[in-house]
C-alpha cells in the first residue's frame, strides 16, 4: 500500500489501482454525510479533483494520484456515505483505476513513511 | 495570532477529548469523542450539554422595571416594558439604518434585566448599551458567570433531580435555583429546537455542576459542530451568516420578534435605532426574505452557494446565508435569501454547486418540528 500527501492510500490489485482515504482522514473529517464519485470510464490527470466527500464539517476532495482511466467506482458510498467512517481501508475503496503511466507511484509513501508523515 | 480565551470548563473539554478549535476568540471544543452526528441524534433523543460561557452575559440596573425597560426599548424593537416578571424574551438589537447589529435574549429578573448576546459581538454590544443608558443606569458585564445549556427532551428530568422546581418552569421563563449548591440563573430556553435550560452558575461551580450533570446516563457533553447542526435544523439564525448590518428584521423573517406595541399604530411605536426603516419595510414588505430550503438529494450546499431560478443561465436571484446536513432530517437543509416572489415554500430555485444546478425547494422551518413546554 501507498499513500500520498492528500491522505488517499493506493492500493495495485491486477494492474489496477484502488483508491481510498486513510484512516486518519477519515477521523479528521468527521462523519461523512455525502459522496460524489466520477463515472466510470472517465479518463483523468493526475491532480484532478476526482471525488468530493462532504462530512458534517466540510466539503474536501480526492485528488487523482495518478493519470488513467476510472475503470470501476464503489457505488455503495454513494447510498451509504457512513461506510467511509466505518470502514475507510477496506470497503469504503472510492474508485479503480487503469494507470496509463505508473512512475509517480515511486514518489508516494510508504506503510513506515505515512506513520511518520501523519505524526504517529 | 492573540491567545485563545478559555472558560471556566475548559479543562473539562479537553478531558472529555474535545477536539478544540477558535470561535469566537475562545478556545472551544467543535466536538467531542461521539462526533458531531451522534451528539446531534443524542440531543434531540435525551439531553445534551453545551458550554455556552463564550457568550456575553450582562445585568442591566438601577432602576425599577418601567425605567430599565423604557431606557432599553430605545435599543430594540421588542416590547420590553410588557415582559412580565420572570420571562424572557428574544430580541434584536439595530442601527441607525435598520440593520441588525446583533440577537440576544434578556429577562425581566425583578430587580434587573439579564442579557445574553453572541461572543462575537459583545464588545460592540457592552460598549453600546453603556453609551447608551449609563450613567442613569448601571450596565455591567456577567464576568464571573459561565453559561451551560442543557438541552434535549430528558433535560427535564435531569435537572429536576438537582432542583425540583426546574419541572415547573414554562418556555421561556427565568428562575433562580440552587443546583449543586450554587446560586444559578435559570431559562427555561436554548438553541435547538429542543426543551432545554440555559444555567448561568458561577464560575467556581461550573466544573462541578457540568460533572453531576454529566454523571446522569441520559447527558452527553455536544460541541460546537452539533450545536449549528440543530439550531440550523431548529431555523434559528445565526449571527454574522444569516443575520447581519444588512438585514432589517423582515427581511430576516423575524418580525414575530417585534411586539405589536412597538409597530406602526402601536402604543410606542419605534424609538429604537432605524425604526423608520425597520417598520416601513415591515408595512410595505421586502424585497427579499429569509427561507427554509431543502436542497434535493444528499450533497450539502453550505453558506456561500448562489440561487438562481432556472437551471441553466441567468443571473443568482439569492444566497444560502447557512446550510449543511441535517442529521434529524437526514438530509441537507439550509437557509438563504430568496425574492419576496420566491418566498412561497413549494417554490423550486437552483442552487449552484461545482458548477452544476441542482434543485432547492423553499420550505417552511423549523425543518424539525420544535419540541418546547409552553
Amino acid at each position: 500500500m501507498k499513500y500520498t500527501e492528500e491522505h488517499e492510500w493506493l492500493l495495485e490489485e491486477d494492474g489496477l489501482i484502488v483508491v481510498g482515504i486513510t484512516a486518519y482522514a477519515a477521523e479528521q473529517m468527521g462523519d461523512v454525510v455525502f459522496v460524489e464519485l466520477p463515472e466510470e470510464g472517465t479518463e483523468i490527470t493526475k491532480d484532478d479533483e476526482v471525488v468530493v466527500i462532504e462530512s458534517v464539517k466540510a466539503a474536501s476532495d480526492i485528488l487523482a494520484p495518478l493519470d488513467g482511466e476510472i475503470v470501476e467506482v464503489n457505488s455503495t458510498l454513494a447510498d451509504n456515505p457512513a461506510l467511509v467512517n466505518d470502514d475507510p481501508t477496506g470497503d469504503a475503496w472510492f474508485f479503480k483505476m487503469k494507470p496509463s503511466d505508473l512512475s509517480p507511484m515511486d514518489d508516494y509513501m510508504d506503510d513506515a513513511a505515512y506513520k511518520e508523515f501523519i505524526g504517529d | 495570532m492573540t491567545d485563545l480565551l478559555r472558560t471556566p470548563l475548559h479543562a473539562l473539554h479537553l478531558e472529555l477529548g474535545g477536539k478544540m478549535v477558535g470561535f469566537a476568540g475562545y478556545d472551544m471544543p467543535v466536538q467531542f469523542r461521539a462526533g458531531i452526528m451522534a451528539e446531534h441524534t443524542h440531543t434531540r433523543e435525551k439531553a445534551g450539554l453545551f458550554d455556552v460561557s463564550h457568550m456575553g452575559q450582562v445585568v442591566i440596573s438601577g432602576g425599577d422595571w418601567d425605567a430599565l425597560a423604557t431606557a432599553f426599548e430605545t435599543l430594540v424593537p421588542m416590547d420590553v416594558l410588557g415582559l412580565k416578571e420572570g420571562r424572557q424574551r428574544y430580541g434584536l438589537f439595530t442601527d441607525k439604518n435598520g440593520g441588525i447589529t446583533d440577537d440576544l435574549m434578556f429577562a425581566n429578573r425583578g430587580d434587573h434585566l439579564f442579557v445574553v448576546v453572541n461572543a462575537a459581538c459583545k464588545d460592540q454590544d457592552i460598549a453600546h448599551m453603556k453609551s447608551a443608558l449609563e450613567p442613569a443606569l448601571d450596565v455591567a458585564p456577567v464576568t464571573d458567570r459561565a453559561l451551560l445549556a442543557l438541552q434535549g427532551p430528558a433535560a427535564e428530568t435531569v435537572l429536576s433531580e438537582l432542583a425540583p422546581e426546574a419541572a415547573g418552569m414554562k418556555f421561556m421563563d427565568v428562575a433562580t435555583l440552587m443546583l449543586d449548591g450554587a446560586e444559578c440563573w435559570v431559562s427555561r430556553s436554548g438553541y435547538t429546537g429542543e426543551d432545554g435550560y440555559e444555567i448561568s452558575v458561577p464560575s467556581e461551580h461550573a466544573e462541578s455542576l457540568a460533572r453531576r450533570l454529566l454523571d446522569h446516563d441520559d447527558v452527553l457533553p455536544i460541541g460546537l459542530g452539533a450545536r449549528d447542526s440543530l439550531r440550523l435544523e431548529a431555523g434559528l439564525c445565526l449571527y454574522g451568516h444569516d443575520i447581519d448590518t444588512t438585514t432589517l428584521p423582515a427581511e430576516a423573517s423575524l418580525t414575530w420578534a417585534i411586539q405589536k406595541a412597538r409597530r406602526q399604530g402601536g402604543a410606542r411605536e419605534g424609538g429604537f435605532p432605524g425604526a423608520e426603516a425597520v417598520l416601513s419595510q415591515m408595512q410595505d414588505g421586502p424585497a427579499r426574505k429569509r427561507v427554509g430550503l431543502r436542497p434535493e438529494g444528499r450533497a450539502p450546499m453550505r453558506e456561500g452557494v448562489e440561487l438562481f431560478a432556472e437551471d441553466a443561465g441567468g443571473e443568482p436571484v439569492g444566497k444560502i446565508t447557512s446550510g449543511g446536513f441535517g442529521p434529524t432530517v437526514g438530509g441537507p437543509v439550509a437557509m438563504g435569501y430568496v425574492p419576496a416572489d420566491k418566498a412561497e415554500p413549494g417554490t423550486v430555485l437552483y442552487g449552484e454547486l461545482r458548477g452544476k444546478r441542482l434543485p432547492v425547494t423553499v420550505s417552511a422551518m423549523p425543518f424539525v418540528a420544535a419540541n418546547f413546554k409552553r
